[in-house]
């Protein structure tokens, strides 16, 4: 029964523990239309999309599919319905096969025992229906994120879904895979499907969105038609004031080189390389720019800078020290400053204060640690609260307050802090602004920019491009675990960057 | 040559209760719960089944009747006892170490003290006969242990449900996201490994012993614990390991078949299975093998 | 800019807040053992009533049944806590730093060994002679612990299996050694000389002949020093970053491998103190063991109902110390003694359950948000 309206939520709304995640929230997708899903983080998008999705059930409201009322009490009743998820992060078991993966759940069997040959077919099949490339023997953990998406958008259709949701799809995408995303997607409304698609990037909205609903703290703020308003207006519906996209930088003065990277190799756990020939040079006063798809060797590149993972071969440098095979202690002391990618995995222990966590570099030096290795905790607590006041880390017991019970902005404050008040002579910096609302974003990118001022040494690790192309003097590409081209920022544009990510060296090069 | 000939029914003796409890463990941990309660889930079962052989042959029961009884009463207890750790680790997100703990000190408890209460003794009543050997000299246990390992890899391997299974254990959140039940599942395997825990330390008291102390099970179900690391929590590495480990624990015993090895204590055969064993986890250690969300208390919702 | 996340907390009420006691959760979780303990007694037709009189005499030295009054009873709950108290800094210390260190048994046993070695073979000079036995009895104990640690540091080994796998072998290699100490028959060897026994003529004027002996100095030392490394020092700093978050520990560059292996040795020492004591005070003859003396293992009952702080640790062990004291009483009445087991049994069950306390807290706070929003 094709009405006007494929899905229509009324009066939704979702608490959790300390926050009202759905707050009223009315939407409703029309019969073949891309809506756009827009809000920041912690909007209330993804626990909005959950429940159309069974994964959560809604505290109050209604849902309709099709015109008729639905309780979806579990994904296998929204997959009956006819919905189906493409996650953010994707749920995908890392050593099964793709085909495995796709199959999962609804497996087909021969006298009750699994028949994967025959599901192997099927996939192939689905796979030359849509255009969506995927090699049906190949293990997960074996192939490219890109491929892997496929992969989570092949579970979709495999169940006949009429109605997708895409949930961020495109974090992890380089720009030419974001294309190739959109044009899936624009064939799957050709084909008659429904999509919703969560995001908080405004130019993709822009790209293949019909109308747009607009998020705010729960709330809906409105909803539009895509080719009625610009990026801006957007951008002031999603943060509810006009929003500053560019930052004022002051022009770049290059001082010495401060950190020198010279044909290095790392290797995983595993011992695979992730990280080889590598080398670049890091003067005071700039900002370098790392720019790369997550997972060319990025991360392995700074456990490898700040000591977490061994280097096979090649030099590292600091003012001019060979810190190459130093412990992490001995880096740190010799000046590293390190902004983690995953706050809660290294940057911070949530049980402890953040008076605590303040002092987690320097404990065990005076004056916080006398001869013998006594502590002097008021001496933390004070030092604390200054670095509390100076960059509004806001907080419900000040020093004393553990650092788990803070925003994720505030956390990222607490440890921006840290590492700017010990005056490293390198800071190391990834992904700064992961997860933050746009206020703490532009904050903590201010800061960075300070320090450049100053004449620290800087290297931005980033998956988002603009962030790059605004904060960096210099770009380099990583692809694959070598650096791939480096310029200055003035001399390359984003599609260029896009073309190295994927591996291509740049024209005329 | 013909010395360890006739070892081997002795060394499977003493390989398959391990073997079926290590199974048992394997099982549970690819769903994604860690059970260190393998050793005090053995010892319920074994007091269970040592009871229960005591008063059916009191009874007058015929011992085959009375052995497999004896068996399912054991392995019923085990199960029983398991729902405690399944309850703790699956519905209370609960520290999956601790409450296994928890249920080896309690069993320690629970078992003498069924015995004070039943036999008026710190130890069962001794039964007369336990399980025979066959024509080849060995054990019902032996085979029983044999058809375990074959189930396990059939249903593992080339059942839908074995496939679902695995999922819970690698990532719970794919396998939510297209409808698999992770609660049931983790439950049914957890509920599997007291099953299976339980059957195996019947096994030890009616093939080892004609009673059941609380020396009896001494440490077999953490031998256990280590055949499932060390094997790789595959069924084919988990029966190798079980081999390896039984045989070193079989020592103590086959020793006096080889009159080179009858004047060194006692006590350096009992040191064996667990020196062993510690070499064994260090030398190849196996961490990476592990099912990737072992031990993980699922929350609903996470991605 | 305030942003989702930091809403005020609600209005705490008392419920919630003796919820989030974890002294109080201890103490719940302790009465409730004894709850399903005294049902137990109850269910096999014994008097739970004879199980608290037991317990009282134990406690205060008086006997409901005769009415007479014998103070030894009190310092012997005393004199048996004290191992019980060690075991469980030994488990506590362990876990602050991320470790399940059931190896306390092993640890134990290697210090029993040692002490009862240098008492039979050392030199025989007063005072001297116990406090090296005592002092060999500590290093055994790190070195048996210290090993644990650098495995689990080092090569990833689990220390849950690796301590039991030590716990046996500490078990075999002790009769082993001890069966070739001088006067050994199948069970003891011959009676330690004056100089190596802790006793102290003192307390046994004092308490009525009880064995309270020099070790209780040493396990208050214990509990103060415990509270003091992990909360005043660099090191225990270091050490409960590193059982909170190991790679937030590692890459702020404190040095975890060291901290783990530090503080197993440190855990390993308490326990192995523990087996010293109980070797030289308890006993006048070395002991070959046949069987464990569950220290080791009660000590993890001990630490979990003393939240592994120095002076939780303190309360608990007493505890425990009065329910084996009172173990012998209860069997003179028909009480199995194996209820304590079940009771240790069941605490541990129950603090494991605590998390589930946690779940019950949050499904309470979502549904008093959902009322609030959707009566707004």
């Amino acid at each position: 029964m094709a009405g006007q309206y494929a899905i229509e939520m009324q009066g939704i709304t979702k608490t959790f523990p300390g926050i009202i995640a759905n707050d009223n929230v009315t939407l409703n997708v029309k019969e073949g239309e891309i809506l756009a899903l827009l809000g920041e983080n912690g909007a209330g998008k993804s626990t909005l999309m959950s429940i159309l999705f069974g994964a959560y059930s809604a505290d109050s409201g209604t849902i309709k599919i099709h015109g008729n009322e639905e309780h979806i009490k579990n994904p296998n009743v929204a997959t009956d319905l006819g919905i189906g998820m493409v996650h953010q992060h994707f749920k995908l078991v890392q050593n099964y096969t793709v085909t495995e993966n796709i199959v999962l759940g609804m497996e087909p069997t021969r006298h009750g025992m699994l028949d994967l040959p025959s599901a192997e077919k099927k996939v192939a099949k689905l796979s030359a229906l849509y255009g969506l490339r995927v090699d049906p023997k190949a293990l997960i953990e074996d192939i490219t994120v890109g491929m892997q998406q496929r992969v989570e958008i092949l579970k979709v259709l495999y169940r006949d879904a009429n109605i997708i949701i895409f949930d961020e799809p495109t974090a992890v995408l380089t720009p030419q895979e974001i294309d190739e995303l959109m044009e899936i997607i624009r064939r799957l409304k050709k084909e008659g499907k429904t999509i919703v698609l969560i995001t908080h990037k405004l130019k993709e909205i822009k790209a293949v969105g019909d109308r747009c609903t607009v998020l705010r703290r729960g709330k809906v703020v409105g909803t539009v038609d895509v080719a009625d308003v610009s990026e801006q207006d957007l951008a002031e519906m999603m943060v509810g004031r006009a929003v500053k996209f560019e930052l004022d930088k002051a022009p770049c003065h290059l001082g010495k080189v401060m950190l020198s990277v010279k044909d290095v190799q790392i290797n995983d756990a595993l011992g695979n390389p992730k990280v080889h020939d590598l080398s670049f040079d890091v003067h005071e006063g700039e900002i370098l720019g790392i720019a790369g798809v997550d997972g060319n060797g990025q991360s392995e590149l700074l456990y490898g800078l700040t000591g977490l993972l061994p280097v096979q071969s090649g030099a590292i440098m600091l003012d001019g020290k060979d810190i190459t095979h130093q412990e992490i202690r001995q880096r740190i002391e010799a000046g590293m400053g390190h902004i983690p990618e995953d706050r809660q995995k290294h940057g911070l222990i949530s049980e402890f204060s953040i008076s605590e966590n303040c002092a987690v570099k320097n404990y065990y030096l005076p004056p916080l640690s006398s001869k013998h290795g006594i502590l002097d905790f008021s001496l933390m607590r004070k030092n604390a609260d200054r670095l509390i006041k100076e960059f509004d880390i806001r907080c419900g017991e000040g020093a004393a307050t553990t650092a788990g019970s803070l925003s994720g902005g505030n956390q990222q404050k607490v440890i921006v802090a840290r590492e700017i008040s010990l005056s490293p002579k390198v800071l190391l910096v990834a992904q700064p602004t992961r997860g933050l609302d746009v206020g703490a974003i532009e904050y903590i990118r201010r800061r960075i920019l300070d320090e450049r001022d100053k004449g620290r040494a800087i290297l931005l690790v980033s998956f988002e491009l603009d962030e790059i192309m605004n904060l960096c003097d210099r770009i380099a590409t990583i692809s694959k675990g070598t650096i791939v081209g480096t310029y200055k920022s003035g001399e390359v544009t984003e599609r260029e960057i896009g073309l190295m990510m994927a591996g291509s060296k740049k024209e005329g090069a | 040559m013909i010395q360890i000939l006739q070892s081997i029914p002795t060394i499977l003796m003493i390989v398959a209760p391990i073997l079926i409890t290590a199974i048992g463990g394997m099982i549970c941990e690819r769903s994604g719960v860690v059970n260190i309660a393998l050793e005090g889930l053995m010892g319920l079962g074994g007091c269970a089944t040592a009871a229960a052989q005591t008063l059916l042959e009191t009874s007058g029961m015929s011992n085959n009747l009375s052995v497999a009884l004896a068996l399912l009463i054991g392995a019923a207890v085990g199960c029983l006892f398991s729902i405690i750790h399944a309850v703790a680790a699956i519905n209370l997100n609960a520290d999956q170490t601790i409450s296994g703990t928890g249920i080896n000190l309690l069993a320690t408890g629970v078992t003498i003290f069924a015995s004070q209460i039943l036999f008026n003794a710190d130890r069962t009543k001794e039964f007369r006969l336990g399980m025979h050997t066959d024509a080849l000299g060995v054990y019902p246990s032996v085979y029983i242990a044999a058809i375990v390992v074959i189930l396990s890899w059939f249903i593992l391997y080339k059942l839908p449900f074995g496939m679902h299974l695995r999922a819970c254990g690698e990532h719970p959140a794919a396998a939510e996201s297209v409808g698999i039940n992770v609660r049931k599942i983790r439950y049914i395997a957890v509920l599997t490994s007291g099953l299976l825990g339980g059957l195996a330390g019947g096994c030890v008291v009616l093939t080892q012993t004609i009673q059941y102390t609380s020396a009896t099970i001494n440490g077999r179900g953490f031998i256990a614990l280590a055949a499932v690391s060390f094997g790789r929590w595959t069924p084919l590495g988990v029966t190798g390991a079980s081999l390896l480990f039984g045989t070193a624990q079989a020592f103590t015993v086959i020793a006096t078949n080889f009159p080179s090895l009858k004047s060194i204590p006692t006590e350096v055969f009992n040191i064996f299975p667990y020196l062993i064993t510690l070499i064994a986890l260090v030398l190849f250690s196996g961490k990476n093998y592990a099912p990737a969300s072992d031990g993980k208390p699922y929350v609903k919702g996470a991605s | 800019m305030a942003d989702v996340n930091e809403q005020k907390a609600p209005k705490v009420g008392l419920g919630k807040k003796l919820l989030e006691s974890d002294g109080f959760v201890s103490l719940l979780v302790v009465l409730l053992g004894f709850l399903v303990g005294t049902i137990l007694v109850a269910l096999v037709g014994r008097k739970p009533a004879n199980m608290y009189k037991a317990i009282w005499q134990a406690l205060t030295g008086y006997n409901m049944d005769n009415g007479k009054m014998n103070v030894r009873y009190v310092f012997e709950t005393i004199n048996y806590s004290v191992p019980y108290i060690l075991c469980g800094l030994s488990m506590g210390f362990a876990e602050r730093v991320g470790l399940f260190n059931i190896g306390g048994e092993g640890q134990y046993i290697m210090g029993m060994t040692i002490a009862q070695v240098f008492a039979l073979l050392g030199p025989q000079i007063p005072v001297l002679h116990w406090v090296l036995c005592i002092v060999l009895a500590i290093l055994v104990g790190a070195i048996w612990g210290g090993v644990v640690g650098v495995m689990k540091a080092k090569y990833e080994v689990s220390e849950v299996v690796s301590t039991i796998m030590l716990n046996y072998i500490a078990l075999y290699l002790s009769r082993i050694i001890c069966f070739q100490l001088p006067g050994a028959t199948t069970y003891k060897t011959a009676n330690f000389p004056k100089t190596a026994l802790l006793s102290n003529g003192f307390f046994e004027r004092m308490t009525n002949g009880s064995l309270l002996n020099n070790g209780w100095f040493f396990m208050i030392a214990s509990v103060i020093l415990f509270w003091f490394i992990m909360e005043k020092t660099r090191l225990g700093y270091g050490m409960r970053a590193t059982g909170f978050n190991k790679d937030a520990a590692r890459s702020s560059g404190i040095p975890v491998v060291k901290s783990i292996a530090v503080a197993m040795a440190i855990s390993g020492a308490f326990a192995g103190l523990a087996g010293g004591i109980v070797a030289l005070g308890s006993f006048k003859y070395g002991r070959i063991i046949s069987g464990m003396d569950n220290y080791g293992f009660d000590g993890i009952a001990v630490a979990l109902v003393g939240n592994c702080t120095g002076g939780g640790t303190l309360v608990a062990g007493y505890l425990f110390g009065l329910l084996k004291n009172a173990q012998a009483l209860m069997q003179s009445k028909q009480i199995p003694k194996e209820i304590t087991y079940i009771i240790q049994g069941l605490i541990v069950v129950f603090i494991a359950l605590r998390t589930g306390l946690k779940l019950l807290e949050e499904r309470i706070e979502k549904k008093r948000l959902a009322k609030e929003v959707t009566t707004k």
